[in-house]
């Protein structure tokens, strides 16, 4: 099955704050989605190219990304990475995405648009 | 400086796709790099079509025409007095003057690029003079060739090329290392230092390893799982060690050893911290994220084999093993 959703798509309707380099969001397609804010259950749960919500916002995040190859990052109720985070995150060509809504509705209103895990 | 460069692909579309390797990121420099590195003299086109003032303009036409050229330089006694290009024929035929010699209709007012100068400096100079083609002269202000946006494009690209294919070899070399390096066994390895409570640093070593691994030619399954494993016993090693730890990858072609040792404070009781969700993280370390008591867990599932051995006030060794398919690496399958 096809996400019809492109990551463009996903920052207008969510209205998210995009904190990394601007690039070409439409080229990006997530294959699902991933809530924790606890590292390793990050690492046990999330797939390559899955969005990755969380309430973590400090360096550690960028190395987790990188490692899993997430789609990018969606950091909930507004908690500001620092500027090393966010340098780190352009070195390693991560996107963070910044919202003040909490990880529950964020979740669900991606749910509605159909960014549902395969398998 | 280069107040004339035309932004890259990237800076216009932003990058394609979700992450750039580092060679992109050397890619997209080494354009702007090139231009100041390659020399006017190197992209140029050195065996010219040249004309005399005398010519009548229809000649020059045919010349144009049969090498497919868009300008010719004027000489006379070997000296540069004109450029006569196409569209000042043009201008001759409006009047139907293709009868009349060059030197009614040529451009004599010369703009020329140094030989030696970087092509850089030829991209200014068609920005600034609006020009299609430049004469190129050498020190002793003799005419040595033309250049066109044309020749700098071509010149960047076969260079470009070139690098490419250095950037292949370097990568063939890499995956085929245990292929070409014969020995009864051949082992890989990679150490790094990791510091107690380094945060900043946590999952550098991971990353470092997954991109070697890769490099030399893993799949991208087992690399994620090494880098998967190895990232948590890399914070293993800054969240709970007195001293910090060596983290240590060794690769052969049938398999990829990863180990840490550490020289304390060790576990008092290894089934204990094998217990999914077991963990003896402080508040603030839990504050971050980390301290799940799942870190072990998740090693197990990403190797085939994991091995604890620990000593209270002496340290701990984790050693963790994942076999190789025989098509990575290119290796033999050892006896």
């Amino acid at each position: 099955m096809d996400n019809l959703m492109n990551l463009q798509q996903i920052i207008d309707q969510l209205n998210l704050n995009v904190l990394t380099d601007p690039r070409d969001f439409a080229l990006i397609q997530p294959d699902g989605g991933y809530s924790s804010d606890l590292l390793s259950c990050v690492m046990a749960g999330a797939k390559s190219n899955y969005l990755w919500i969380t309430l973590q916002a400090h360096l550690n995040i960028v190395a987790v990304a990188a490692l899993l190859d997430v789609a990018a990052i969606i950091i909930t109720e507004n908690a500001q990475p620092d500027f090393a985070t966010i340098s780190k995150a352009n070195e390693q060509g991560i996107i963070l995405l910044l919202t003040p809504k909490p990880t529950y509705e964020i979740n669900g209103k991606l749910w509605e648009m159909d960014i549902r895990n395969q398998g | 400086m280069c107040p004339t460069r035309t932004p890259t692909r990237q800076e216009t579309h932003g990058r394609q796709g979700r992450s750039i390797t580092d060679h992109d990121a050397n890619e997209i420099n080494r354009v702007e790099e090139l231009s100041y590195d390659l020399k006017i003299n190197e992209v140029m086109t050195a065996h010219m079509h040249i004309t005399s003032p005398e010519m009548p303009l229809s000649k020059v036409l045919e010349i144009l025409r049969i090498n497919r050229i868009s300008g010719v330089p004027v000489m006379t006694d070997n000296q540069l007095v004109g450029i006569l290009s196409l569209e000042d024929i043009v201008r001759a035929m409006e009047k139907n003057e293709l009868s009349a010699p060059v030197s009614q209709y040529m451009t004599k007012k010369i703009i020329t690029v140094a030989g030696h100068d970087s092509i850089v400096k030829a991209i200014q100079t068609f920005t600034d003079s609006k020009l299609g083609r430049l004469p190129v002269i050498d020190e002793n202000n003799k005419l040595v060739g033309m250049i066109t946006k044309g020749d700098i494009t071509r010149g960047i690209l076969t260079a470009l090329q070139k690098d490419y294919k250095e950037e292949e070899v370097r990568r063939y070399r890499a995956s085929h290392l245990f292929e070409d390096i014969i020995s009864d066994r051949t082992t890989l390895v990679l150490r790094y230092n990791i510091k107690a409570h380094d945060f900043t640093r946590g999952g550098n070593a991971s990353s470092h390893i997954k991109r070697a691994l890769l490099r030399l030619g893993a799949n991208p399954q087992i690399a994620r799982r090494c880098g998967i494993a190895v990232y948590e016993a890399e914070m293993n090693l800054i969240i709970h060690t007195t001293n910090g730890g060596i983290l240590k990858l060794e690769v052969e072609s049938h398999r990829i050893t990863m180990s840490t040792t550490d020289d304390g404070p060790g576990i008092a009781d290894i089934a204990q911290v094998l217990q999914p969700g077991y963990s003896t993280a402080t508040e603030q370390v839990r504050e971050m994220g980390f301290g799940a008591g799942m870190g072990l867990v998740n090693i197990k599932r990403c190797v085939e084999k994991m091995e604890i051995e620990s000593t209270i006030g002496k340290g701990t060794k984790l050693v963790m093993r994942i076999h190789v398919p025989t098509e990575n690496f290119n290796g033999r399958k050892d006896g």
